[in-house]
């Protein structure tokens, strides 16, 4: 037999080069086969991967949702983007004005302006004047395409003549469950205009003709404020007798300023899931590629270059990364739909940001998600292609010595740990930004996650020596054994954990916190709120004359600026209820009465933090008259509120800005007449019950919108946590069968297989106990990072911390089960291992 | 004007269909319709006046529409015109008052001089004080823009003789305020004041008062200058459309020599001849129709404006009055850029008759 | 087809510089099967790692084909080994996540060689064309040896370098893995150094080279 020619060798002009496509491809496909023999580590893989990227992009889906809603608001109609004339008094203005003012040669568009509740719910109705609109108001057609077609022309007449219009964003729409030409009925039992869509009014809005607004809101001739185009008519002094202010327009970035910190807030979690979730691909990527030295020296020896080899890794890297990042940007998109309707009432109820509860996410977003996806991938993976490029061909191909390695691994560890940990202590320590302290926060995570492996292997050192009886000594030392493939796992759990007991303590102690302090802010059993001075007038005379009311307590509100940052300045009436129920942080002896002398002011925690004020230091608050010199009498928390506050006697913030705003008035009844009451003041005197709320009923509002602002931590939380539970459970079914050529020695020095069973579970709750036993002062220092850091850097507030040994112990428990569980299908395998299999394994070990 | 605003104004001129102005103007709120629910233009139909000079809401369409031609101290020429147009966005029918008024209100302000030309446009809703018009004593406004009897009519005038006027409008750039007087009543156009628009029958209630001597200043560009001339003021309203093949009209009125006045008009078609007629109009007022084939109007010289080609001088012949003239444009860029778009300025006629006047085309 | 000159190779250790090779000369021609032994640390396994591009030499040429090895970079190694150079190991290094028969056309295939015709020939000289659908951990070490040979072979390399390919074998396999490579190698013209410590199994090839002192005696 002749075989052919051997061809001749390196010619001259060969490529320097590796593999052409065709042998780069087979390398590749090499490398994706060990999957298919090893499918748990890859779901491993993709698991990590899938659950980083959706959680990733699920928050930042929810965020860049939220963006495009203040983006979308800050240019749709709102009716109040453009400057306005407003009556100095407060309250509404004669519609006769208008023409009035447009003959004068203001170029005025009268609004109308108030809430009307739909199904219960309250909506912001507001009625304007399509031909007179000013530029810059944001409306530049009355439909958005929707059901009015043929002219534009058509649509004006149809808007302003009956049965008219009412423009409605189409998430509102979709949220009420409406469509176009709809005649929605509100809950007072008036019929809206039909509806049009519109894309150009800001979602929880309604616009209808001026005219049908005011029947609506039961205010016909009336109008809330008149929007100023450019230009100005002649002197208002000369047009007209009454009183108007002039009010600037609501600056277009106040929304997304006051909300920066909660979406930083969703952003730091989101990233530690992030993270969570590389620890995962981390684990799986380096176990695949210590799985796969043996494989990569052969490809070397059989001619595949470094590079190529490290090329076709970081291949196989982005297809697997491509993928998952795939499901996992889809995945995100599920949480992110599953969780809006929390984020938008949180932003509602915290903030008053409308947030469209619809989710509409750009390509940038897939793209971007793919991409972190990707990003994700090479960093956790990075170390580990380096290493196999650097890899010499010829080190000995049989397995490393996992734990020779590894040992060195964890003292590096430790010592990086340790680093971390006093990094975090010493950002902790002096974080004034948010920022800072999030990176407090992560500094301490990862320091505890990279602490862990030193930390347990000591403590398993130490159970060994105490141990007794050879088995035990075994179990012990081959638990440490197992402490470096399993480390990966049980930083994951230790991280979920401790965000797990942080945020629930957190979320528990400002529940305590706010309870008690709501109960003191709320004395007053009914809140009034007037819409005019001539209301309050009635009311305040109407309630005066009741027997069962102890004390009408009006208040009135100013904004200023104290340090260049908005503050509000309230005006309360002196009075026992205050100084009984208040709560204070810190009160001067005598700070109430200089309070009610007015040459006192308290301000809230935020506004102290913010200026450093304390009780006693001097304040000068800037007033239409000229600076009013005051003392701080206390600081008070005023948990919440994005502003800073500023609390004043009633009659000194008259004296000094006479056209101040009215503010609720707190009434002091007979708690079982308040129902009474209130039904008897709507009648007596035509007051709107919507502008009447008891005490009850605003704890329960109050309680419901802080309630909300958790929700979403805690859902990212329990995800969280799922997925540390499952990088558990995979972490161990792959080490599954690398465990039997361990075990069979034992079996054949005649241990049962199900005696190893129980001492294989017995291992991993030990390995679970001792991780959450870790995550215990771990979960109490990110709690009090959250609370006395970040919280104060967030929102300008500090809260007590609170301990709750009661969900420590149910976490513990849920950890243990995830365990359990996790531990049962490896060690199901064991047990029904054949001997005949555990007797090849015994052997086939040399 | 802004973007925006302009959009909303867009679909009111959309209303309109953008046809001819003062033409197309009638066929607003349902076009092709015939009177559809509004008051007939009938020949039968006597003016009265006062109340005549008031608005007639229950017909479709209605204008006061004055132009005048100046002179400053200097000599240096200008013209200014002064439109309030009502427009009905329903028939009549119950209630309509306040928001819900059917009524609206549009109005123009130009302003030409040999090297600028100046207009603005406002819009207003009825019912709320912002725009409209009283007859007795007469007052038209709109923000503030007003045409508005200061004083009574001299005693002893004729019935539709109106009291000093005061004519008054800014734009951007622009501003004029000015007195208009005569002691002279109107002048019925048409057949008593019947104006047929086309061989179909198609016609308009239409009287004018082209007597006006005027003083008063203007502001081309801010600066204020005395001025003195002569104005016109027509009035007319309608409910029928015009017919869909009418593409526009060119229309004169002119100060003739001897305190005669002239309006001719002619009524584009896309098929077949342009309908021209008019009105000669004698110093005590009293009109007589040119019949169709009467009067020959005929373009001589174009000229591009805003992007088109437009006829901007002409001939007018009426060879039983022995009248030939040709007509230029004071200035030939007196475009109206507004909702509607059209020319409309100041001319001056040579030839037979010299005279000045207004030129107004539309649907080019 | 091979030839070394002056090799020079030594290891740095703990006790000092270890000089493996001090001078080596050696020469294989197209068709030729040499055996190559010497004692165990006599530096056999280095001068074959040398050859093979796996190691760089600290002076001395080496020359595959009249190419010299100095000047190569690692792809230019890497070139040269998947196309010129078969390489058999005392460990079988096969992939256990393919399965024989991809084992067998793995380097074939990345040198751009494959060819099933030539490979079922290989399969059925070696005895594993029964073989092909297993998976290597389901073969017997003689089986997988016999792969490793078939793959190093199957791309025809000009050059086929063995290191203690039997070391893992039990006698009687080691003299039919032997055989089957002398055979192999004969027939396809290649030339073939093979390292081994057993004085028996170098008397089965065509000559026999021995190192001792870092020289070739």
């Amino acid at each position: 037999m002749t075989a052919p020619a051997p061809p001749s060798p390196v010619p001259a002009d060969a490529p320097a080069g590796g593999i052409r496509a065709g042998g780069g491809l087979w390398v590749l496909l090499v490398l994706l086969s060990h999957w298919r023999r090893s499918p748990g580590q890859l779901a491993t893989l993709v698991l990590g991967l899938v659950v980083a990227t959706a959680l990733w992009s699920g928050v930042e889906a929810l965020n860049e949702q939220a963006r495009a809603s203040y983006d979308r608001a800050a240019r749709a109609f709102q009716g109040a983007g453009v400057p306005a004339l407003v009556a100095s008094e407060g309250g509404d203005l004669d519609q006769s004005l208008f023409g009035v003012l447009r003959r004068a040669g203001w170029p005025v568009s009268p609004v109308i302006e108030g809430r009307v509740r739909i199904a219960g719910e309250p909506f912001r109705l507001v009625g304007f004047e399509p031909l007179s609109l000013p530029a810059g108001s944001g409306l530049s057609a009355l439909g958005g395409g929707g059901a009015d077609g043929g002219g534009e022309g058509e649509a004006f007449t149809n808007f302003v003549l009956p049965a008219g219009r009412t423009l409605i964003a189409p998430e509102t729409m979709a949220r009420l469950g409406a469509a176009e030409g709809d005649r929605i009925a509100t809950t007072e039992g008036r019929a809206l205009p039909p509806l049009l869509r519109s894309d150009q009014i800001a979602p929880g809005l309604i616009a209808t003709d001026i005219g049908f607004a005011q029947v609506l809101l039961g205010r016909e001739g009336k109008v809330s404020r008149f929007l100023l185009g450019p230009g100005e008519g002649a002197p208002l002094a000369e047009v007209t007798d009454v009183a108007l202010r002039r009010v600037a327009p609501t600056g277009d970035d106040d929304m997304e300023r006051l909300t920066a910190s909660f979406h930083l807030n969703l952003t730091a979690f989101g990233f530690l899931a992030f993270l969570v979730g590389l620890f995962i691909v981390h684990s799986a990527i380096g176990l695949a590629l210590e799985q796969r030295l043996a494989m990569f020296r052969t490809l070397r020896a059989c001619g595949v270059s470094a590079l190529g080899l490290t090329g076709a890794l970081l291949a196989e890297l982005m297809v697997l990364a491509a993928a998952a990042g795939l499901a996992g940007v889809a995945a995100g998109w599920l949480i992110a739909q599953a969780l809006l309707p929390d984020v938008a009432a949180t932003l509602r109820g915290l903030y008053g940001a409308e947030v469209s509860s619809v989710l509409a996410l750009g390509p940038g977003w897939w793209l971007s998600g793919l991409g972190i996806s990707l990003a994700g991938a090479l960093a956790a993976a990075g170390a580990g292609l380096l290493r196999v490029h650097r890899l010499p061909v010829l080190e000995s191909a049989a397995p490393r010595a996992w734990e020779a390695v590894s040992r060195r691994r964890i003292a590096m560890l430790g010592v990086a740990a340790a680093g971390l940990l006093a990094l975090a202590g010493a950002l902790a320590a002096w974080a004034a930004q948010l920022e800072t302290a999030f990176a407090a926060m992560g500094c301490l995570l990862l320091g505890a996650a990279l602490a862990l492996p030193a930390v347990a292997g000591r403590a398993l050192i130490v159970a060994e020596s105490l141990s007794r009886g050879p088995v035990m000594q075994w179990f012990w030392a081959d638990t440490r054994q197992q402490l470096p493939a399993l480390s990966l796992a049980l930083m994951a759990l230790l991280l979920a954990l401790g965000v797990n007991i942080g945020v629930g303590t957190m979320v528990g102690s400002f529940r305590e916190t706010f309870t008690g302090w709501l109960d003191g802010r709320l004395a007053a059993e009914v809140y009034l709120r007037p819409g005019s001075e001539a209301e309050r007038q009635r009311m305040h005379d109407w309630l005066a004359a009741r027997p069962e009311v102890g004390a009408v307590l009006p208040s009135r509100a100013e904004e200023t600026r104290i340090a260049g940052w908005p503050v509000e300045l309230q005006g309360f009436t002196p009075h026992p209820t205050y100084r009984q129920n208040w709560p204070m942080m810190a009160i001067l002896q005598d700070g109430w009465d200089r309070v009610a002398a007015g040459t006192a002011a308290l301000v809230s925690e935020q506004l102290a933090r913010r200026t450093g004020l304390a009780p006693g230091d001097p304040l000068t608050v800037p007033t239409p008259g000229g600076d009013w010199r005051l003392t701080v009498a206390g600081v008070y928390p005023d948990y919440g509120n994005p502003k800073g506050q500023l609390r004043v006697a009633v009659a000194e913030l008259e004296r000094r800005w006479p056209g101040a705003a009215l503010a609720s008035t707190a009434v002091r009844a007979d708690p079982d007449a308040v129902p009474a009451l209130l039904a008897a003041l709507a009648e007596g005197t035509g007051m709107d019950p919507a502008n009447m709320i008891d005490q009850a009923a605003l704890k329960r509002e109050s309680t419901a919108i802080f309630e909300r602002t958790f929700t979403v931590t805690a859902a990212l939380n329990t995800l969280t946590l799922g997925v540390a539970a499952a990088a558990l459970l995979t972490s161990l079914m792959t080490l599954a069968t690398q465990r039997l050529p361990q075990l069979a020695p034992l079996w054949a020095l005649g241990l049962t297989r199900r005696r190893l069973a129980l001492i294989e579970i017995a291992r991993m709750l030990a390995l679970a106990a001792m991780t959450a036993l870790a995550a215990i002062p771990l979960g109490i220092a990110v709690a009090w990072i959250l609370v006395a850091v970040v919280n104060v850097a967030a929102f300008g507030w500090r809260l007590p911390l609170h301990l709750f040994p009661g969900e420590w112990a149910a976490l513990a428990a849920l950890a243990l089960a995830a365990a359990f569980l996790a531990a049962l299908a490896p060690v199901l395998r064991l047990a029904r291992t054949p001997p005949a299999r555990l007797l090849r394994i015994f052997a086939d070990e040399r | 004007m802004n973007a925006e605003r302009r959009h909303v104004l867009k679909a009111l001129a959309a209303c309109a269909a953008l046809a001819p102005l003062r033409a197309a103007a009638q066929g607003f709120a349902g076009l092709g319709a015939e009177a559809g629910g509004f008051a007939p233009v009938l020949p039968s139909t006597r003016l009265v006046f006062p109340a005549d000079h008031g608005p007639h809401p229950d017909f479709r369409i209605e204008w006061w529409y004055v132009t005048a031609v100046l002179t400053g101290t200097e000599g240096a020429e200008a013209g200014v015109q002064w439109t309030l147009f009502r427009i009905s966005l329903a028939p009549p029918g119950e209630g309509g008052s306040g928001w819900q008024a059917r009524q609206l209100w549009m109005a123009h302000a130009g302003l030409t001089t040999a090297e600028s030309h100046h207009h603005h446009q406002l819009y207003a809703r009825a019912g709320v004080g912002q725009a409209g018009v009283t007859a007795d004593p007469l007052h038209a406004f709109i923000d503030d823009w007003q045409l508005v009897e200061t004083a009574a009519p001299a005693s002893g005038a004729p019935a539709s003789a109106l009291g000093p006027l005061r004519m008054a409008a800014r734009g951007g750039d622009f501003a004029y305020d000015l007195a208009l007087t005569t002691e002279r009543g109107v002048a019925l156009q048409g057949i008593d004041g019947y104006s047929v628009k086309s061989e179909r029958g198609q016609a308009s209630h239409y009287y004018s008062q082209p007597f006006f001597e005027v003083s008063g200043w203007i502001a081309p560009g801010g600066q204020r200058r005395a001025v003195t001339g002569r104005a016109w003021m027509d009035r007319e309203w309608s409910s029928q459309p015009l017919d869909a093949d009418q593409s526009g009209w060119d229309w004169f009125s002119l100060h003739l020599p001897g305190d005669e006045k002239l309006m001719v008009y002619r009524l584009r078609h896309d098929t077949g001849p342009a309908y021209v007629t008019g009105n000669w109009i004698a110093p005590d007022g009293s009109s007589t129709r040119l019949d169709p084939g009467a009067v020959e109007v005929d373009a001589l010289g174009e000229a591009e404006v805003a992007g088109r080609r437009l006829p901007v001088r002409w001939r007018i012949a009426i060879p039983a009055r022995g009248l030939e003239i040709e007509t230029a444009p004071l200035n030939p860029q007196s475009w109206m850029a507004t909702d509607f778009a059209y020319w409309e300025g100041p001319v001056r006629a040579t030839g037979t008759h010299p005279a000045r006047g207004y030129l107004e085309m539309t649907g080019y | 087809m091979l030839s070394v000159t002056s090799l020079v190779k030594s290891y740095p250790t703990p006790q000092g510089r270890l000089e493996v090779l001090r001078g080596a000369d050696l020469d294989v021609a197209a068709g030729e099967c040499v055996a190559l032994t010497g004692e165990s640390g006599s530096g056999k396994s280095t001068l074959l790692h040398l050859i093979a591009g796996l190691d760089a030499a600290d002076d001395g040429e080496i020359t595959i084909g009249g190419t010299p090895l100095r000047g190569l970079d690692d792809r230019g190694r890497a070139r040269l080994r998947r196309e010129h150079v078969g390489l058999v190991f005392q460990q079988f290094n096969l992939i256990p996540s393919l399965r024989v028969g991809a084992n067998l056309a793995f380097q074939a295939r990345i040198a751009r060689r494959h060819d099933p015709q030539w490979e079922a020939m290989l399969a059925d000289r070696l005895g594993i064309a029964a073989l092909l659908d297993r998976y290597p951990d389901q073969i017997s070490g003689g089986q997988q040896q016999r792969v490793a040979i078939g793959r190093a072979l199957a791309a025809r390399p000009p050059l086929i370098l063995a290191d203690e390919p039997t070391g893992n074998l039990d006698e009687a396999t080691s003299e039919e893995v032997v055989r089957v490579i002398r055979d192999l190698v004969r027939e396809s013209g290649a030339a073939c150094l093979m390292v081994t410590h057993s004085t028996h199994l170098a008397g089965m090839l065509d000559r026999r080279l021995h190192l001792t002192g870092g020289h070739i005696a």
